[in-house]
């Protein structure tokens, strides 16, 4: 059963020889070919493509290359399909992109190449990242795999599913708001938010360019680190990427959490948090308390906006980002009589209606006489949170908090109401706009049986603190290996 | 909270259908109101943030590097013709 491997167990055995890379890409797409057509994860696979790079690291290890050199060589790794692979399709689950082809990659894929990975499988979304549910997919939702009448989360919902169902030993995502953390808890598996500026953007279509973030999906918290080991680093073709060494992401673990500040937010205790969620969570901070963390409360006092801020500068940059799509260049068109009917059809065609709302308010909050009202008063309150964050941080190392307000909802259950769905981001906006990282972990089930997420965030370029911890509160607890039994 | 929604349709460049208008007019609506509470904070000394990582300009020597071909830039136009996107007639 290779596919059900992580990332470091599949690399020992391909090392000792005990399996094949073949093995490894084929038992993945034998995965998809079971539980795929009900979970909808993939929107489509190139299963030729990847079996031939996976003969490709075949023949490379028995020429002798390792695993110290390559550490993903051999890896069968998916990508939510918002993310470039030269010469396989981009849809970013939208109907406007056509039969789009890439062609060039993404820099995050050529780090993955050349850290010997199988790259395969495009993997389903909210149209754009836009959403919570990868209901907002124009190829349909995926589905929960713990249960299917229910919600993946989203944006990266399909990353989730396959990480967590085995269709694939990781994936790479992208986060905005929480598009990797919201579905990996709701999926049970582990969703990592580098720091804005940690991996570079060249070739993720962008939704709000000042919030993205690449990030992983994995099914523990070493491969998390061994993934972001990779991915990060200056891009010269990204100029918002940082010249930052990139340390050993793992070289924190096995060490104790003696001396490790945990802050809990006293304003994240709100109306709308599920009962099942908060016994979860706070069983998971009390076990950290044990490991060693000192836990204290803290204040981020301006938490109550940053939905409302969130979603005045996420839309705003959405409707120049999404200005693109005009049915000349690329994708999809609509013939009209003139450039401007055109551009006007093939948008109202080819856009679903979550991306028509947010560029429609987006274009609002910009336009003539609002600008100051509402993109330069969000953009100075999201001042305020990130100062929040900073402040918080010269206590504490580490905040802690649920990931999501309640497990997985289902299916078409806040579809008509679009604020109810932004209103469940509040724990994981916050990071996208004070520009720190995060990460969600397994930390236990709702009475039934669906995955409850830990979240923890850290200071700008700490992701080896909140490794560290997640790592060993993992150690010390087996919710991580739970796999749902799918029918 | 009225929005002139066809000014921002059009400014928007997205034709939306009759049923669309109905659903969409009253939840942007809602959302508006919902974002009208940061006006209750004072953000008169408070300095905006576009990017929180400080940026600074990046150069490169002005060298000729690689890129894509022509070819590969045009290969996914939904119109084209001897190597130029086509679009509907501008001008008479």
């Amino acid at each position: 059963m290779p596919h059900t491997l992580t990332i470091h167990e599949l690399t020992t055995q391909l090392a000792a020889r005990q399996l094949t890379a073949r093995e490894a890409t084929q038992a993945c797409l034998d995965r998809i070919t079971a539980v795929d057509e009900n979970l909808n994860a993939f929107i489509s696979h190139d299963a030729q493509d990847a079996l031939a790079q996976a003969a490709a690291a075949d023949a490379a290890i028995a020429n002798g290359a390792s695993h110290d050199e390559q550490p993903l060589l051999g890896v069968p790794i998916a990508i939510k399909d918002v993310i470039a692979v030269k010469n396989q399709p981009l849809t970013c689950g939208s109907k406007i992109l056509g039969d789009f082809i890439s062609p060039y990659e993404a820099t995050v894929i050529g780090k993955l190449r050349d850290a010997g990975a199988t790259i395969f499988g495009r993997l389903n979304m909210d149209e754009f990242a836009m959403g919570s549910s990868t209901e907002n997919s124009a190829f349909g939702p995926a589905r929960n795999p713990w249960d299917q009448e229910r919600i993946s989360g989203g944006s990266s919902g399909g990353s989730a599913v396959a990480v967590a169902v085995d269709e694939c030993i990781a994936a790479l995502g992208s986060d905005t708001g929480g598009s990797i953390r919201q579905p990996a808890a709701h999926c049970g598996c582990v969703g990592l938010k580098p720091t804005y500026g940690r991996v570079s953007r060249f070739g993720l279509v962008a939704y709000a360019s000042s919030l993205d973030q690449i990030g992983t999906l994995t099914k523990d918290t070493r491969d998390a680190a061994t993934m972001l080991n990779v991915i990060s680093g200056h891009d010269p073709r990204d100029s918002t990427s940082i010249q930052r060494d990139v340390p050993d992401y793992a070289s924190g673990f096995g060490e104790n959490l003696k001396g490790l500040k945990i802050g809990l937010p006293r304003e994240y205790q709100a109306a709308g948090l599920d009962p099942e969620v908060r016994d979860s969570v706070d069983a998971a901070i009390k076990q950290l308390g044990e490991l060693g963390a000192e836990v204290r409360e803290i204040s981020l006092p301006h938490t109550e906006y940053a939905v409302a801020t969130y979603y005045i500068i996420a839309t705003a940059e959405a409707s120049a980002n999404l200005a693109r799509f005009e049915g000349v260049r690329y994708g999809a068109r609509v013939e009209g009589s003139d450039p401007e009917s055109m551009n006007r059809a093939t948008r109202g065609a080819g856009f679903g209606e979550e991306v028509k709302r947010r560029i429609i308010l987006g274009t609002y909050v910009l336009s003539s006489g609002y600008y100051d009202a509402y993109y330069l008063r969000a953009q100075k309150v999201r001042t305020l949170i990130r100062e929040d964050f900073l402040k918080a941080f010269e206590e504490v190392d580490i905040i802690a908090s649920p990931t999501s307000p309640t497990a997985a909802f289902k299916i078409g259950e806040k579809a008509g109401d679009p604020l109810q769905m932004y209103l469940s981001d509040i724990y994981t906006i916050s990071a996208n706009l004070a520009s720190i990282c995060g990460i969600s972990v397994p930390c236990g089930f709702t009475s039934g049986n669906l995955p409850i997420g830990l979240q923890l965030l850290g200071r700008p370029f700490g992701e080896g603190k909140i490794l560290q911890a997640a790592h060993t509160y993992e150690q010390a607890t087996d919710w991580h290996t739970k796999r749902p039994t799918i029918n | 909270m009225e929005i002139d929604l066809q000014h921002v349709v059009k400014l928007a460049r997205i034709d939306l259908t009759p049923d669309e208008e109905a659903r969409i007019r009253p939840q942007v609506e809602e959302i508006l109101k919902y974002v009208e509470k940061l006006g209750e904070l004072d953000v008169s000394d408070v300095e905006p943030t576009a990017h929180a990582v400080p940026l600074t300009n990046v150069m490169r020597e002005d060298e000729i590097q690689p890129s894509l071909s022509h070819d590969d830039a045009m290969r996914n136009a939904p119109k084209k013709s001897n190597g130029l996107f086509v679009v509907p007639k501008i001008v008479e």
